[in-house]
Order: structure tokens, then C-alpha cells, then sequence
């Protein structure tokens, strides 16, 4: 469905990606994992087009996508949870997800996107008239979800969903993950928290200082000796 | 059931505000009703910055230069021919425009597009600055704008400025501006431009993320922002009859953010409220710059020290209320799903 050919990605002189093949098929969950700095954020930012590619192509369902700017991705359904939650802090909850069908203009089928979000969230519909920065950690998190899939996405990427969050709400979230897909989204998920990336996904690769050295099923690498003494704390 | 009496209150205003204008001619005297206009420009000069100061979160200092603009503009499209020739003795105007005279609508607009037009001119550029830098950018630009004015004599007279500018200006002219002005911007804000300008003043990464085109929309803001501050720059020349480059001081975009500060960032109604509450005071607390007589004691005037009064209220209204005076209504503006 999404294929990334030889990705290269700088940041001034700075080498953040080198060239990494990815491919994504359709309804499954696909990680990557990686110490910090390994780029997984930056191939994320790069297949959305928020940073300049300085190699490589990007493909979408046989479509070139490399060169398009973020708005005409969006558009094509590509969605992105970005890192540290980032909602809109004084905007309600509400608003927040109409923000999120920015790039669509089918008003009914946006209605009916909000109240698919309320239902699959109860809380924020709770909330709705709340402002999203008065919400809780895991309630933005959410919020952040909602607001994505208010791009009615073929393909949803998320950028560290777990990042500074309680250990209870962490499983909220990797719940969240699991409910998107029985939903049947195309999810593309970084995470820190390689353990629990790796038990949900179908299939995930391992990123070390923008390149890939290691892919295969979830279930697989977590097996894998190699994975386990660097992401996984297990002793020899 | 909401909508419906959301317009009845927007009726009702409006009438009161006719009625009001009405009355005030009527009765009021000279230096009165040129407060009432004062008021009027200032509620269009509030409104177009806090467009893009306080709904899109660019921080511009340039307001006085696109002021300078729009008064120019009219100053010189407007005043007759024979006014000119006075006005130009030191030297003559330039041929094209020597025998220019328009009415004052058709220079109002091209008052707003001209400052429009410099503001996305600069814009293009300089928007991709944040916070600061482009606080700096804006502010340079104004002055430059100043400068510039003073030293092209065949266009605007320099430092002599421009006497004798036909007083077209009223408080139907000052208060209609303000109306639609407001109007407009409530309008921008309810679409899908202003829920955009919204999410980039919150976070632009996360915008970007949405699929909004910064670019795109803080050009869009800042000369929709623009347009306003030349049009208001041009009711302001067509009332006082005369200006010159040194009337466009930062001091004048200073008295704006006062405004906006106080009105809220991003928010009409306080806008409106504070722009005249703090014109009105501009003249009510002049007494303050005269010599006070105490009975017992002489207090020599200060000039200048009703703006003194100004900074410290503004001092305040950070600290206390930084979401200024008027707290945010409850009424929502994007609403779809009702509950």
C-alpha cells in the first residue's frame, strides 16, 4: 500500500536518514523501533511531507508522493498523530476535531466522523465543550487520535503515543491501537516502548542511525536475541 | 432556535448604533463627535490587528506603517487639484498624479488594497520569521515606510506632509468602516480560513500536520489585517485634514496593541469595547498632562503622563487578566455536532 524507497533525509549537514526501504500493507500494524536519534520521527516527518527529502521516493498505492506537499497528502488520506500530542490548547475539544477534517468538505460525513470518534472515546465527548488543554494527559492523547482520524485516513502514522505518559494510561493507549485496528486502519506506529510496539504489530523494523538493520514479524523480533540485550533489557 | 436569536441581537445593535450616531450629530458638539470618530477607526485599527496578532499569533509591529499607507493614499487621491499645487511648492507633484481627484469610497479601497498590497509584498518574506524577528521585521518596515515618506517629496510632500485633505470623514464613514469590519472579521473567523488561522496561532507543527498551509494562510491573515489598517489610515487622514510621515511614530502601534491587549487577544467584542473605552480615555485623562491645581499645592504638568497612566493599566491588564478585560463568551463559534 506504502512503499518508501531508499529514503535519505539531512538536516543541514547533518545525516538524519540513510536510505531505509519501508512497505506498508494495507490493514496491518506496522512499527518501527529505535533508540532516540535512529530517525524514526524524521522518516515519519518525511513521508508527510514536513521535511525535505534529500533522496528517495515515496510511494502510495503505485501514486509518486515524494514531491507533494502536505496538504495534497493529507488530502489522499494520510494521517499523523505528531509527537508530544500537540493539540489545540485553547480550542475546545470539538474544535479541535473539526480542525482535523481541515482538508475535507463533505460536511455530513464530517458530523457523522465526530460522533464515530464520541463513540469510539467516550471521554472526549464528555468533554467536548472543554478546552483541549485543560484535558489530562491520556485525554489529549486521544484527542490527538480523534483528531487524525478526522482525515478519514487510509493510514495512520503515530509518532511516540506513549511518550510521557503513565504507565496505566500507556496501556489506554496500546488499547486505543488495538481498537483503531479492528476499525481496520493501516496504522504506521514509533515507539520507544519496544515491548509493547513490537506484541501488537504484524510486522515491525528496527532503525539504528538511519538505517534499517533488522526487520520481520512482530512476534519474531521479539525472539530475536539481537532485539532483546538492545531494546528489550533481557540479560544474556 | 439560537442562530435566530444570535441575529435579532445583531439587529437590535446595529439599530442602537444607527440610532446612537443619529442622536450624537444631533446633539452633540464638534470635539464630541470627532471622539465618536476617533473611536470608530480605532475599533477598525483594534480589530485588523488582533486578526493578526491575536487570531492567527503573529507577532507585527507594523501597523502604523500600513496606516501610513492608506492616509497617503487618500490624502493624495482625494485632495483637489488646485490643493495640490499649494500643497507641492517646494516641488511639484509627480505629472501623473497632479491632476488625480477621487472620491473618497474609491479611495478608501484603493487606501486598503495599496496597504494590502505592501503587506503581502513584505509579507511573502518575512512571515516565515516567528515571534520576535518577525515583531523586528514589521517594526523596521514601518519605520522604513516613514523614512521613505519623508524623503519623496514629488509623491508625498515629505516632511511638509499634506494640508488641506477634503474632510470627508463622519461617524457614518468612521462607524460604517467599523461595522463591516467587524462583520468581516466574524465572518473570516466562522469559515474554514479562520478555524485555520486558529489552529496555526495554537500550533503550527500540529497544523501543518492537518494539512493547513501556513504560508498560505499568514499571508492571507496579515493582508486582510493590512487592508484594514490602510482603510482606517484613510479615514483617519480625511479627518484630521492634514498629516505628515511623523504621525506614523511607533507610538501608534503601540496605542493599537494597547487595544488589543486589553480587548484579548482574539477576541471581537472585547476589541470593540476596549478601543473606545481607551480612545475616550486618550481625551478624558488629558487633564493629567496640564497643571494641576490642588488648592495647597502647584503640580506642574507633565506632558506625556496620561500615557504613563496607559502603560501601568496595561502593566496591570497583562498580570491580572491576561485573556483582557472580557472574559471569553460562552457561545461557540465552530459547532457542528449538537448534542
Amino acid at each position: 500500500m506504502l512503499e518508501i524507497i531508499d529514503l535519505h533525509v539531512n538536516y543541514g549537514g547533518i545525516t538524519a536518514l540513510r536510505g531505509i526501504n519501508l512497505t506498508i500493507e494495507e490493514n496491518q500494524i506496522v512499527t518501527l523501533i529505535g533508540a532516540n536519534g535512529a530517525g524514526k520521527s524524521s522518516t515519519l516527518r518525511a513521508i508527510m511531507g514536513l521535511v525535505a527529502k534529500s533522496g528517495g521516493r515515496v510511494l502510495y498505492k503505485g501514486e509518486d508522493f515524494t514531491n507533494l506537499p502536505t496538504k495534497d497528502i493529507v488530502a489522499r488520506g494520510i494521517a499523523m498523530v505528531p509527537e508530544g500530542r500537540r493539540v489545540f490548547a485553547d480550542l475546545t475539544v470539538e474544535e479541535n476535531l473539526i480542525l482535523g477534517a481541515y482538508t475535507r468538505s463533505d460536511q455530513k460525513a464530517i458530523a457523522n466522523d465526530i460522533k464515530s470518534v464520541y463513540d469510539t472515546f467516550p471521554r472526549l465527548k464528555e468533554r467536548s465543550w472543554q478546552k483541549a488543554g485543560t484535558l489530562s494527559g491520556g485525554e489529549q492523547q486521544m484527542l490527538a487520535v480523534g483528531r487524525a482520524l478526522m482525515v478519514n485516513p487510509k493510514i495512520l502514522m503515530m509518532d511516540e503515543p506513549s511518550l510521557g505518559l503513565a504507565p496505566l494510561l500507556v496501556k489506554d493507549i496500546f488499547e486505543i491501537i488495538d481498537i483503531l485496528r479492528e476499525r481496520g486502519n493501516t496504522i504506521l506506529l514509533v515507539e520507544q516502548n519496544a515491548r509493547k510496539a513490537l506484541e501488537i504489530a504484524d510486522y515491525a523494523y528496527v532503525l539504528e542511525t538511519g538505517q534499517l538493520v533488522l526487520e520481520g514479524p512482530g512476534k519474531t523480533l521479539l525472539e530475536d536475541q539481537r532485539v532483546q540485550e538492545a531494546y528489550l533489557g533481557v540479560a544474556r | 432556535m439560537r442562530e435566530k436569536s444570535k441575529t435579532h441581537v445583531t439587529l437590535i445593535i446595529l439599530a442602537l448604533t444607527i440610532l446612537g450616531l443619529f442622536l450624537a450629530n444631533r446633539f452633540l458638539d464638534a470635539y464630541q463627535v470627532r471622539i465618536i470618530n476617533l473611536s470608530g477607526i480605532y475599533v477598525t485599527l483594534g480589530l485588523s490587528m488582533n486578526l493578526i496578532n491575536g487570531m492567527t499569533g503573529m507577532f507585527s509591529l507594523g501597523h502604523a506603517g500600513f496606516m501610513a499607507i492608506g492616509a497617503y493614499t487618500v490624502g493624495i487621491l482625494t485632495m483637489p487639484v488646485s490643493m495640490k499645487e499649494m500643497n507641492f511648492f517646494m516641488q511639484p507633484i509627480v505629472p501623473f498624479l497632479a491632476q488625480v481627484e477621487w472620491g473618497f469610497l474609491p479611495a478608501l479601497f484603493a487606501a486598503g488594497l495599496i496597504a494590502a498590497f505592501f503587506g503581502v509584498l513584505i509579507g511573502a518574506p518575512v512571515l516565515r520569521l516567528t515571534d520576535d524577528y518577525l515583531a523586528i521585521a514589521t517594526l523596521g518596515f514601518a519605520e522604513i515606510i516613514r523614512v521613505v515618506f519623508t524623503n519623496t517629496q514629488s509623491l508625498t510632500n515629505g516632511a511638509l506632509g499634506l494640508k488641506g485633505i477634503p474632510n470627508y470623514t463622519n461617524t457614518w464613514w468612521s462607524w460604517g468602516v467599523a461595522l463591516i469590519t467587524i462583520w468581516f472579521i466574524s465572518f473570516l473567523m466562522k469559515g474554514t480560513y479562520g478555524k485555520a488561522f486558529l489552529a496555526i496561532r495554537e500550533d503550527e507543527v500540529a497544523a501543518r500536520a492537518m494539512g493547513i498551509s501556513l504560508f498560505k494562510h499568514k499571508v492571507m491573515s496579515f493582508a486582510f489585517g493590512c487592508f484594514f489598517a490602510g482603510v482606517a489610515g484613510g479615514l483617519m487622514a480625511a479627518l484630521l485634514g492634514t498629516i505628515d510621515p511623523n504621525m506614523f511614530r511607533i507610538t501608534l502601534t503601540f496605542n493599537i496593541l494597547l487595544i488589543v491587549v486589553l480587548g484579548g487577544l482574539g477576541k471581537i467584542g472585547g476589541t470593540v469595547i476596549s478601543a473606545v473605552i481607551v480612545t475616550v480615555m486618550m481625551e478624558a485623562l488629558r487633564f493629567l498632562d496640564e497643571s494641576i491645581d490642588l488648592g495647597f499645592v502647584q503640580l506642574k504638568g507633565i506632558p506625556g503622563m496620561r500615557m504613563v497612566v496607559f502603560s501601568i493599566i496595561l502593566i496591570f491588564a497583562v498580570i491580572v487578566r491576561e485573556k483582557g478585560l472580557l472574559k471569553r463568551a460562552k457561545g461557540r463559534e465552530l459547532t457542528y455536532v449538537k448534542n
